[in-house]
């Protein structure tokens, strides 16, 4: 199988690398480039675990072809925080236990990014609704939610 | 520890950011598949597509021809004479001459990249001669079902019973009879609940690396990394110590991640490829066909209530498979069945029964979820059926401390009355229903646990501490560590780091399971931290030329215990520490014991639901969760317990289950089929924390990470009842099944 | 594998014929890849469609239709106003397809020819009446919506065939669509049953009507006495028992780990009524 060379930027940074056509965004970023925050659940599109954008849209890097992402822009987690501040998305998940195991956490937190950047003042139903391909088994979503509510409300310059 | 004494704790109890969450939230924290080693092959696994087979050639040619290509094994590569559940472990890693299930590993190989081990395992040959096979346990229990391992039985089961039972369960007390006889209204009922899964999000994970000389590592995602050494070893045939095992961070486990299911299988690759590391990562639908669901249960119970709702008596029968080996939690569902009452007469008949399923696995509190959904179906009916408030007929029947379980010991401190009354007094249930809505009420009850627990704390040059721990943090463990630590120590939270190290850095841990971890290896801690106090006041004392038993620890530094003592200014531990070097060399203290004052958790769980009487869909409109927690080290992780509880059993009442089709495989092996919660189907879950604390434990723990499953199944059975008249006795209640039951 | 980006429709109509073992074309791959995942189908070539000029756009055709490019992922069709004014049925059966991430690349090309009979686009485009135009070595042609699938995971496309826009029929006044599913969750699941209904008003009276469902027979059904059971009526009660009563008879389900027989029997008829409902709210003026 012959590999195909693949040009990319990610997080901002142009990287290259050779992906056989079978390979999956995912599997580039995590095994080909060592971006390892970005999560497998599944590999079929139900977990929401391996979420980064690509030009600015929210997808499942499983469900995307490395050689896809030749020329475009790719978001990680590992890009969230800008020049190691943390995103106001990232303090509050610490701060309101919006994570156990921390297994989603990557993928919610990209995928909250893009909810907040499209609606900065989701309503909890329309937070629940976007975050619905996002599964998180350990915390029956409350805090998450919260979490993402009192976000929005930062990022509004709102006190929560 | 007494309650007054608990008051004026400074950190137990608050809520600060967890140590490991700048980690988390950013990426960086590594989990099982996230490792890589320099020479490292990828592995895959060969399964079963029949739920039962004989392996009749396994031919491996073609997949070693492929380039890349660095090792094939097959059962042959493991040690033969084991016995007892070391045969079971093995078996189930690999199967020997008979497959038991659909999913089941019959040859596993190693390559030098994941698509072509995946290549190479396409192409291994396996001819099977397919056997008749059986799935549901009611239809495994008949005598004529096809007998799956003769000759498993233990000697608790009697003579001709059939085939597939296994183990053979008794117990109860009082004269059943009579106490049916003295009551107003006896009801007997069957119930049935279907497999589940964990369903935590992170595939199964290792990397494993084995020499011929025997030595070797692994980094596995578990939660429990000397269960790991002793199962892998064992199963190979290695000596337990030559084997280090370093856990990753885990992403969930809920039971599922205290055994072994793939991972023997990268250490014999590793041996036969000359050592090189095996990375082995399971698929999502090979994590759902070949680990550890929990047990499918069919149960019958009886209960005799008097008119004012004292019950009289009951009576369990429950037949559970828990795959194609024994050990489903049966024991466990009848000890926990009728826990919450006191029972003047109680009997138990428990059959564990062989299927052609994957060997089951715990799963947070195992066997107590469907025990549950029997007992507290029936007594919600009963109690309607009696008119009277399902609260109060728990509150008159509910077991305090000093009361003979039904399954036999004396409770110690407990908190279900508690519970009870603090369900009763929240607003939810002054919240007015409408049209198709309904409220339901639910107790449950779990044991918790001590476990062998080992656990070392160290002074640092500067005051502060790093505390070593050997279960792994699934949920904010390490946080609720350094704030027992450093309440302990007296000083500030963040001066404390809690590493999750590995088997050669302590003694045998067990898991994090058994809700014991924030018991268990925070109990440690405490100890480990007064022994080091109890060092520090002697280097104190030494300075001061006192008596080290004139010495007191306060806030964080050592002082003379009074006025006697003689008059010196408070040495903190900083200077303490600073010059330890010289007084006597480090300062640490450990802990090792098997702690025996656990103390149990009973929760009671209030939920709204609508029902749509046109499609039979359920949905949750406000779920409550009251839970004894003794006490709440860090509140928001006790909460967390509590929701993902509730959130896991509410996917097992309404929508979760192992769907096996006709020919015996799983019809479901991915998330879109098997259907957890997503976070559009909840609502927010309120959660009350009762702390009764626990004498055991020097800040009152109990283990709080289990007893929330239980009481979703029945509250949810009972709910829908309120809303709509119809009885579900049968799970998960889909919208089929409700629908019917609306039609009936 | 090997991987084809052309930047035609003519190009991947002749790579795809002149292809001798498994070929899949892609479009936002959450089919491709998934069956990909699973091992289920390892294709031999793959054609990526999303290089070819004009296959993100959504345009109106001069007749006041619509033109969809089939690179256009759910969550574009959602967020094209006029689309939405025009089509909300056909639109919101596509927003059903999966999560947020899913809805960032799935189309309804992939939709419509992975051949599920559960597909949750297809329902609405039928009711629309909509067609696609086909690009194969022999040039172009066009087909009803309806007419393409055949089986469950069969189309009517020919080798090398290929699908190069969805157009949707101008709306008209005075009418509306819907499209309602049935799962058990909220989100994430394949449908059980799904509905759709398009129709338009003369007054307050139904003058057209069509209805389909889906998941209910190995290909979406367009139900003709479904639609004749509520034309020449204002949507009264017997009129909407009469729809369910004439979409529960047309079924002819299977029973699978997502649902029963009968379950989807009796649900089409009630997802039927509930669309209709909404297609009907819709024609009177409400917004969607
Ligand atoms: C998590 C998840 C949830 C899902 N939920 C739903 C759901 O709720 N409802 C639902 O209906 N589906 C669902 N799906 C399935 C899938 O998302 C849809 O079918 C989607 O619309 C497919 O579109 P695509 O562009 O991704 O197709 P692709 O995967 O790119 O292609 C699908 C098929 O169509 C063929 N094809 C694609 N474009 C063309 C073309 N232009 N001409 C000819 N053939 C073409 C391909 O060869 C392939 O066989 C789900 C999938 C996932 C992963
Ligand atoms: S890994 Fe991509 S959605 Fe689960
Ligand atoms: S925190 Fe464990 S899956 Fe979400």
């Amino acid at each position: 199988m012959s590999k195909i060379h693949v040009t990319t930027t990610v997080n901002g940074d142009e990287v290259e690398f050779l992906a056989d056509p079978r390979e999956t965004l995912l599997d580039c970023l995590r095994d080909k480039l060592g971006m390892t925050g970005s999560k497998e659940g599944c590999g079929t599109g139900d977990c929401g675990a391996c979420s980064v954008t690509l030009d600015g849209t929210l997808v499942c890097s499983c469900l995307v072809l490395g050689v896809e992402a030749d020329g475009k822009q790719v978001g990680t987690i590992e890009g969230v925080a800008e020049g190691g501040v943390l995103h106001p998305l990232q303090k509050k998940f610490i701060e309101h236990a919006a994570l156990q195991c921390g297994f989603c956490t990557p993928g919610i937190l990209v995928a909250a990014k893009a909810l907040l950047e499209q609606n900065p003042n989701p309503t909890e139903t329309e937070v629940r609704y976007w975050l619905a391909g996002n599964l998180c088994r350990c915390t029956g979503y409350d805090k998450i939610v919260r979490a993402v509510m009192d976000a929005a409300a930062d990022l509004r310059g709102e006190a929560a | 520890m007494p309650k007054d004494e608990l008051k004026e704790l400074h950190l137990v109890g608050t809520r600060p950011d967890r140590p490991d969450g700048l980690d988390k939230v950013t990426g960086r924290a590594r989990y099982g598949a996230d490792i890589s080693a320099p020479g490292m092959l990828w592995a895959a696994v060969v399964r079963s597509p029949h739920a039962h087979a004989r392996i009749l050639k396994i031919d491996s040619t073609k997949a070693e021809a492929l380039d890349g290509v660095k090792a094939v094994v097959t059962r042959a590569d493991f040690p033969t004479g084991l016995t007892g559940e070391d045969w079971n472990l093995q078996e189930n890693t690999m199967a020997g001459e008979v497959a038991l299930y659909d999913g089941h590993a019959v040859a596993a190989v190693a390559a030098t990249s994941a698509l072509i081990a995946q290549e190479a395992a396409r192409l291994i040959e396996v001819d099977y001669e397919v056997l008749p096979h059986v799935t549901d346990v009611d239809d495994a229990i008949k005598p004529d079902a096809p007998a799956i391992r003769p000759g498993a039985a233990d000697a608790s089961v009697p003579e001709g019973m059939p085939p597939n039972v296994v183990r053979y369960i008794e117990f109860g007390h009082g004269d059943v009879a009579a106490g049916f006889d003295d009551a107003d209204l006896v009801m007997e009922k069957s119930y049935k609940t279907e497999a589940t899964h964990q369903g935590y999000i992170e595939p199964h994970a290792c990397l494993g690396q084995l020499g011929e000389d025997g030595r070797g590592e692994m980094w596995v995602c578990t939660q429990g990394h000397w269960f790991i050494r002793r199962m892998c070893t064992a199963v190979l045939g290695i000596e337990a110590a030559q084997l280090r095992v370093t856990p990753s961070e885990i992403g969930g486990g809920f039971g599922g991640k205290t055994t072994i299911f793939m991972e023997p299988l990268s250490l014999a690759l590793s041996r036969k490829a000359g050592g090189r590391p095996v990375k082995l990562v399971m698929s999502r639908s090979e994590v759902l066909r070949a680990t550890g669901p929990t047990a499918s249960a069919s149960m019958d119970v009886k209960i005799g209530m008097k008119k004012d709702g004292s019950i009289t008596a009951g009576r369990a029968e429950f037949r559970m498979q828990g795959g194609a080996f024994p050990d489903a939690p049966v024991d466990m569902a009848l000890y926990c069945a009728f826990a919450g009452y006191k029972m003047p007469a109680v009997e138990h008949i428990g059959y564990d029964v062989l299927a052609n399923r994957p060997k089951c696995a715990a799963y947070r509190a195992p066997g107590s979820p469907m025990g549950a959904f029997a007992v507290e179906s029936l007594v919600d009916e009963m109690s309607r059926d009696l008119g009277l408030d399902p609260i109060d007929v728990r509150l008159k029947n509910a077991v305090v401390e000093g009361d003979r379980a039904s399954y036999g010991p004396k409770f110690g401190s407990i908190g279900l009355v508690e519970c009870l009354e603090a369900a009763k007094a929240h607003p939810n249930l002054q919240a007015p229903l409408g049209p198709n809505q309904g409220r339901g009420v639910a107790c449950g009850y779990w044991f918790n646990h001590g476990g062998e627990t080992s656990v070392s704390m160290a002074i640092s040059e500067d005051g502060t501490a790093q505390v070593s721990i050997g279960t792994p943090d699934i949920g904010g463990l390490r946080a609720s560590i350094a704030l027992m630590t450093a309440e302990t120590l007296g000083i500030p939270y963040e001066d404390v780091r809690v590493n999750v190290v590995e088997t050669g850095a302590l003694g045998v841990n067990e898991p994090t399971h058994g809700s014991r971890a924030t018991f268990a290896s925070g109990l440690g801690a405490v100890e480990a931290a007064r022994q080091a106090i109890g060092e520090m006041c002697k280097r104190a004392a030494n300075e001061w030329g006192i008596d080290a038993e004139a010495v007191e620890w306060v806030d964080g530094a050592a002082q003379p215990a009074g006025p006697n003592a003689g008059k010196f200014p408070p040495m903190t531990i900083a200077e303490i520490a600073g010059k330890m070097g010289s007084t006597g060399g480090p300062i640490s203290g450990h802990h090792e014991s098997v702690p025996e004052g656990v103390g149990a958790s009973f929760g009671t769980h209030v939920v709204d639901v609508e029902v749509d009487p046109e499609t039979g869909r359920t949905t949750i409109l406000r779920y409550l969760v009251v839970q004894d927690a003794g006490r709440a080290i860090h509140p928001s992780y006790v909460e967390g317990q509590y929701q993902g509880g509730a959130a896991q059993g509410i996917g097992w009442a309404l929508n979760e289950e192992y769907v096996y089709g006709e020919d015996g495989r799983l019809q479901n092996p991915i998330f879109l089929d098997y259907r957890v919660p997503v976070a559009s189907d909840l609502p927010m879950i309120d959660t009350v924390i009762v702390e009764v604390p626990n004498p055991g434990h020097p800040y009152g723990v109990r283990g709080v990470g289990e007893t929330g499953i239980t009481p979703p199944l029945p509250a949810i059975a009972n709910a829908i009842h309120a809303a709509t008249g119809a009885r579900m006795r049968h799970l998960p209640m889909t919208p089929a099944k409700v629908l019917a039951a609306l039609k009936a | 594998m090997r991987y084809h980006s052309p930047s035609t429709f003519e190009d991947a109509a002749r790579i795809a014929a002149a292809a001798q073992g498994v070929t899949r074309f892609l479009a936002g791959g959450t089919d491709v890849l998934v069956q990909l995942r699973s091992g289920h189908v390892l294709p031999d070539d793959l054609i990526d469609l999303k290089k070819i000029p004009g296959t993100y756009d959504i345009a109106q055709t001069e007749d006041g239709g619509w033109r969809i490019g089939i690179a256009v992922p759910g969550a574009a069709l959602g967020a094209h106003a006029g689309l939405c004014k025009d089509w909300p049925g056909v639109v919101e059966g596509m927003e059903l397809v999966g999560s947020t991430q899913v809805q960032g690349r799935a189309t309804l090309a992939g939709n419509l020819c992975n051949g599920s009979p559960a597909a949750d686009s297809v329902p609405g485009l039928v009711a629309a009446g909509a067609t696609v135009e086909i690009t194969g070595p022999e040039g172009t042609r066009s087909l009803p919506v309806a007419e393409v699938p055949v089986g469950p995971g069969k189309t009517a496309l020919t080798a090398g065939e290929v699908i190069s826009a969805i157009v949707l029929p101008p709306r008209g006044d005075k009418a509306g669509d819907a499209y309602l599913r049935f799962i058990p969750r909220t989100e994430m699941d394949i449908a059980v049953v799904g509905a759709a209904v398009s129709l338009r008003l003369d007054g307050d009276t139904i003058a057209e009507a069509r209805v389909a469902l889906g998941a209910v027979a190995p290909t979406v059904l367009l139900v003709a006495e479904a639609a004749e059971a509520i034309v020449g009526t204002t949507l009264d009660d017997s009129a909407m028992d009469a729809l369910a009563a004439a979409a529960s008879a047309a079924c002819n389900p299977i029973d699978d780990k997502r649902g029963t027989a009968a379950f989807r029997i009796e649900v089409a008829g009630v997802m039927a009524k509930r669309a209709a409902r909404i297609a009907y709210d819709r024609a009177k003026g409400a917004s969607a």
